[in-house]
């Protein structure tokens, strides 16, 4: 607590802190919310992370505007690098802009909250496990749901892969039906080139109880990276047979397409531009 | 004109400091019976006191004695006080038969403390843990089967038997004066152990609002199943600091070394079974039960942590 407060004091700038105090975010006496975001850490990451943001991977945003600035909402995005990244980047990219900030509550693989330190860390900056009751009670709670239907397939996947989407899971398409939340569509491009895999060591993983062990850089590479938010799509109705859930899933899938290919032919450059 | 008699309420556990705030409150609403199997407490004159086991034949004779028409069943025998067997006959099969008797002398009310351990801590945790969700402690330690099958045979009493109008209360964290629980007695030590890079989110409440949220439940008789817990939480850490304890970093991997570092520890204070509530959250969510009993604790984490922060302050003294 004492540690928080000096990086607070040393890392947070007036601003900074003023365009969080301005996320309308429910918290408890000591800052912390049911799943352990904390208002504090979250300033704190959001400092150190600034220059990582601005500087090393020089993000550029399209379409931040479609994000209502309040209400329930699910921001459905392609998933790479190895680490999550992307999830860190669409998460201060909402944080921090200037109308309407919102705190973006990612779902992370389930085996983060067994890792000592990390898995507190991820809690406090937002990031939860990716259980469906997290999802739906936080929605129900009118907050900003990043998800990453593709899950460990996506961000695991081998470089000769990149911008191949895998397959998408339809869970968050029943959730946003069941719970008629928005779905803002979010094609992610540069992360791919962040840490690009030649190769996954699937019998390490599997003896360190993890997703994949990838062979790749030792830090991630400064690669450029856009976000391109979509406009809200809307999915009501009651639900038929999973079929007409996967169809669903399927237009998200197209647009998540549609938006990743303009960034692709956007860029000038893998690392420069 | 005729002459309104006060309902008679069975008190079990009277001994605990819980019940002894729930037995302060409704004894001038309610004509109390108490009953401990620890010693006989004595509180007033004129409540009726018995010193006997749940388990005992002699335990009928307090229904035949009195017309009971309601029980709050607070009683329960601790990890420290004796083995896990004797605490499944104490506890299970000592609930059972105050079930029986309650069915047999046409007990119109029971009411039961459960725990919220009894959802279990684990890394895979949803929150916040609604009445739903499903009850995973034995599957962590033989020691917590007591707490999940007392949950799940008051259950099966509450749809098999409506006319006992069952409620079941699973409060989070209770701490407060008197208080004696492992939470309490730890966070009433100078020093704390603290699993290193773990800190859990958890929930406290103050043993007058629980007892309050008890007497609500019972005079509101709206049978069920409901969480108690503030709507606050608090990394255990943070409240361990707040309580004015020193921390002590143990190592948290891998999961056997914890487990084998507390067994050194007082087993009352630092539980080897409850390892896993020090490492992962078992949040729950109180919803449920503030809505159906409009029901708000009135004492802040901040006022609940100076206790413990005062009595440092006397033991320095």
């Amino acid at each position: 607590m004492r540690i928080r407060s000096i990086l607070k004091k040393l890392l947070v700038s007036p601003e900074l802190e003023e365009q969080v105090n301005n996320i309308r975010k429910p918290v408890g006496v000591y800052g912390y919310d049911p799943w352990g975001y904390n208002i504090d850490t979250c300033m704190i990451c959001l400092s150190l992370f600034k220059n990582i943001y601005e500087k090393y991977f020089r993000v550029e945003t399209h379409g931040l505007e479609n994000v209502p600035a309040q209400g329930r909402v699910l921001v459905i995005a392609n998933h790479s690098g190895q680490l999550p990244i992307d999830g860190v980047l669409i998460g201060y990219a909402i944080a921090t802009r200037k109308d309407g900030p919102r705190a973006g509550r990612a779902m992370a693989e389930r085996f983060f909250p067994t890792v000592p330190f990390i898995g507190n860390l991820i809690n406090q900056v937002g990031g939860v496990i990716g259980d469906p009751v997290n999802c739906i009670k936080m929605l129900e709670n009118e907050e900003l749901v990043i998800v990453f239907p593709e899950g460990v397939r996506g961000s695991g996947k081998l470089f000769k892969k990149r911008y191949q989407l895998q397959r998408f899971g339809n869970g968050f398409m029943h959730i946003a039906m069941t719970c008629r939340t928005p779905i803002i569509p979010v094609g992610v491009v540069g992360c791919e080139e962040t840490m690009p895999s030649l190769a996954d060591i699937k019998p390490l993983a599997k003896l360190l109880g993890i997703p994949y062990v990838p062979v790749t850089t030792p830090i991630p590479l400064p690669a450029k990276v856009s976000l391109h938010f979509g406009k809200p799509m809307m999915f009501e109705g009651d639900i038929d047979n999973e079929e007409s859930v996967t169809e669903k899933v399927r237009q998200v899938k197209t647009e998540i397409r549609r938006l990743i290919d303009i960034g692709l032919s956007n860029r000038k450059g893998v690392f420069y531009g | 004109m005729v002459k309104k008699t006060k309902p008679k309420v069975l008190i079990t556990g009277a001994r605990g400091s819980l019940a002894q705030q729930v037995i302060t409150r409704m004894k001038s609403h309610y004509s109390l019976v108490i009953v401990d199997f620890r010693r006989r407490v004595i509180m007033d004159d004129d409540i009726p006191s018995y010193f006997v086991h749940i388990t005992k034949r002699g335990f009928e004779d307090i229904f035949r004695d009195h017309q009971i028409d309601g029980v709050i069943h607070l009683g329960r025998m601790e990890t420290d006080e004796s083995d896990r067997f004797s605490r499944y006959n104490a506890n299970v099969l000592g609930t059972q038969k105050l079930l029986d008797l309650s069915i047999k002398y046409h007990v119109g009310q029971v009411l039961i403390m459960s725990t919220y351990f009894v959802y279990g801590a684990t890394a895979y945790n949803p929150a916040p843990l609604d009445e739903n969700s499903p009850l995973k402690a034995s599957e962590l330690t033989k020691n917590l089967v007591d707490s999940v099958e007392l949950e799940n045979l008051s259950q099966l009493y509450l749809w098999k038997h409506p006319e006992l109008n069952i409620t079941i209360l699973r409060p989070c964290n209770i701490l407060g004066p008197g208080v004696r629980n492992s939470m309490s007695l730890l966070l009433s030590q100078k020093t704390a152990p603290v699993l290193i890079g773990f800190s859990p989110m958890m929930q406290f409440i103050h043993i007058g609002d629980m007892a309050e949220a008890i007497i609500t439940a019972f005079q509101k008789n709206n049978p069920g199943i409901y969480n108690v817990a503030p709507n606050d939480w608090v990394p255990y850490q943070d409240a361990v600091v707040s309580c004015g304890c020193r921390r002590l970093p143990l190592p948290s991997i891998p999961p056997a070394l914890p487990r084998a570092i507390s067994l050194m520890f007082d087993q009352k204070k630092f539980p080897s079974y409850l390892i896993n509530y020090f490492k992962y959250p078992a949040v729950i969510d109180g919803s449920l039960f503030a809505k159906t009993f409009n029901f708000k604790p009135t004492r802040g984490l901040d006022y609940i942590f100076s206790h413990y922060k005062r009595k440092k302050s006397h033991m320095k003294e």
